[in-house]
């Protein structure tokens, strides 16, 4: 068999693809929700962390140190396979959206708190001192500037979360590599692996380009 | 006259070391009040404790209006009335002058968009920053930031405003602009607190200046008294130090 008969099989791809495009779809809906409730619950974390008295601050704190540490694949399969025992069932998909929320949540506190942490005092002091209470402060004042800051950081973290979705394959998630390995299976042949590779280039590439250029124009505005 | 502002026996400690010893002022309505002395006097300490941006040791007091400055719910409603204009001017940087001059007005007086905007048209002229109004604050000099940053404070229509060394930032060609804007403020009746090493300003325009060193307030009087026959050798060697340069 050649290279191209093996690799890239025209006819195993056209019989694989409608396979690999429900995969994506999957892919993307994980990939989705979990980076938009990973930056929701990132920003309660980091305000949790900053701004709340003695126990919350510490909750948060070990909150974000333990899922910063443990390895994603681990937590999805402790979420899938072992809170059953204790009669929590969570779907395939849910499963794989909590590990993947709970991990991005802990990395988009820090780079929340750094976001806000980069705000120079003058601008919470200006607006104490007209009277804005601490929602108006943060909302109005703080937060608009401390996103511009971290945009970069957050939009990386959002491509290893979409990254990050292939490891959902374990618990029988239908994603793209999942798809593409039974396809590869199916076929006895490795070109919808290789395809789904190129998908996933395809998808991400842009968005790391993105990072770098999001990099160069927010820093030159400071 | 029933005193504004009024500051009862303040002492601030950094550890051990006294920032603020045993201050009392009182400033009465429309008064304009200048704070001189060296760096280090502890005089933007003082002006920072008024809307309490500063904390400052018990039991030293102070009252805003008949209420007294502490931490709590009615805190921000205490600052809300104490404009406040910073060496460093503050401007938000994200907003536009108009913007940055409704904010608090929309947000903590709930005015509509419409009022505030008026409002703001009228003070940003009286500072002579109207054509600049859909500008962010890093396309103005430090001068202009500074006159947005006092249109601002005066959007709250506060009790009294508070200036901590408003032109110490600003380049030397910048410095006359603002003092003229705060000369204007002054004869309009604005109480102001003005922390400043800008001596012949405090003289034209302040009604009873003080001068503080080490902590302490160590005399005040009408500026004619204070600069020409001032009573205290600290006030003495300070007036002769930078009045002779």
């Amino acid at each position: 068999m050649s290279f191209v008969d093996t690799f890239f099989n025209w006819d195993v791809l056209v019989r694989a693809l409608p396979l690999l495009l429900s995969g994506l779809k999957v892919t993307a809906q994980l990939g989705a929700v979990s980076i938009v409730a990973g930056l929701l619950l990132g920003l309660v974390v980091a305000l949790t962390r900053l701004y709340t008295p003695g126990p919350l601050r510490l909750v948060a704190k070990v909150y974000i140190d333990v899922f910063r540490s443990i390895p994603l694949l681990v937590l999805l399969i402790v979420v899938y396979y072992a809170l059953p025992f204790v009669g929590i069932r969570l779907s395939p998909f849910l499963s794989a959206v909590c590990a993947l929320t709970a991990v991005s949540g802990a990395y988009t506190a820090e780079i929340f708190r750094a976001g806000i942490e980069a705000i120079p005092k003058g601008q919470f002091e200006a607006s104490y001192a007209l009277g804005l209470k601490f929602r108006h402060t943060m909302a109005d004042v703080v937060l608009p500037q401390a996103i511009r800051i971290v945009i970069p950081p957050l939009t990386n973290n959002s491509i290893n979360v979409i990254k990050d979705t292939a490891l959902a394959s374990v618990v029988a998630m239908p994603d793209l590599l999942k798809q593409a390995t039974q396809a590869q299976a199916l076929e006895a042949n490795p070109t919808p692996l290789i395809v789904a590779a190129l998908i996933y280039l395809v998808m991400l590439w842009p968005l790391v380009l993105l990072v770098g250029r999001l990099e160069l124009r927010l820093g030159e505005g400071r | 006259m029933a005193a504004i502002v009024s500051i009862r026996s303040l002492s601030k400690h950094f550890g051990s070391f006294a920032a603020l010893s045993e201050v009392s002022l009182d400033v009465e309505a429309g008064e304009v009040v200048c704070i001189v002395g060296p760096s280090g006097a502890g005089k933007s300490t003082l002006i920072r404790c008024i809307n309490r941006l500063e904390e400052y040791d018990p039991p030293g007091q102070i009252v805003v209006d008949g209420n007294e400055v502490r931490r709590g719910k009615h805190l921000s409603a205490i600052r809300a009335d104490v404009g406040m204009v910073f060496q460093s001017f503050n401007l938000f940087p994200h907003m536009t002058v108009i913007d940055n001059v409704t904010l608090a007005p929309r947000r903590v007086r709930r005015m509509s968009e419409k009022a505030a905007g008026d409002r703001a048209t009228r003070l940003l002229e009286r500072v002579g920053m109207l054509s600049h109004s859909h500008k962010y604050p890093s396309q103005l000099s430090g001068g202009q930031q500074q006159r947005v940053a006092i249109a601002r404070a005066l959007a709250m229509e506060p009790r009294v405003l508070l200036f901590d060394e408003p032109t110490s930032a600003l380049d030397p060609e910048m410095v006359g602009e603002v003092l003229d804007v705060m000369q204007a403020l002054a004869g309009s009746g604005v109480t102001m607190i003005i922390v400043t090493h800008e001596m012949e300003f405090a003289r034209k325009v302040a009604d009873r200046v003080v001068f503080m060193d080490g902590g302490r307030l160590i005399e005040e009087g009408t500026p004619g008294a204070l600069f020409d026959t001032p009573r205290e050798p600290r006030t003495r060697a300070f007036l002769n130090a930078v009045l002779t340069r």
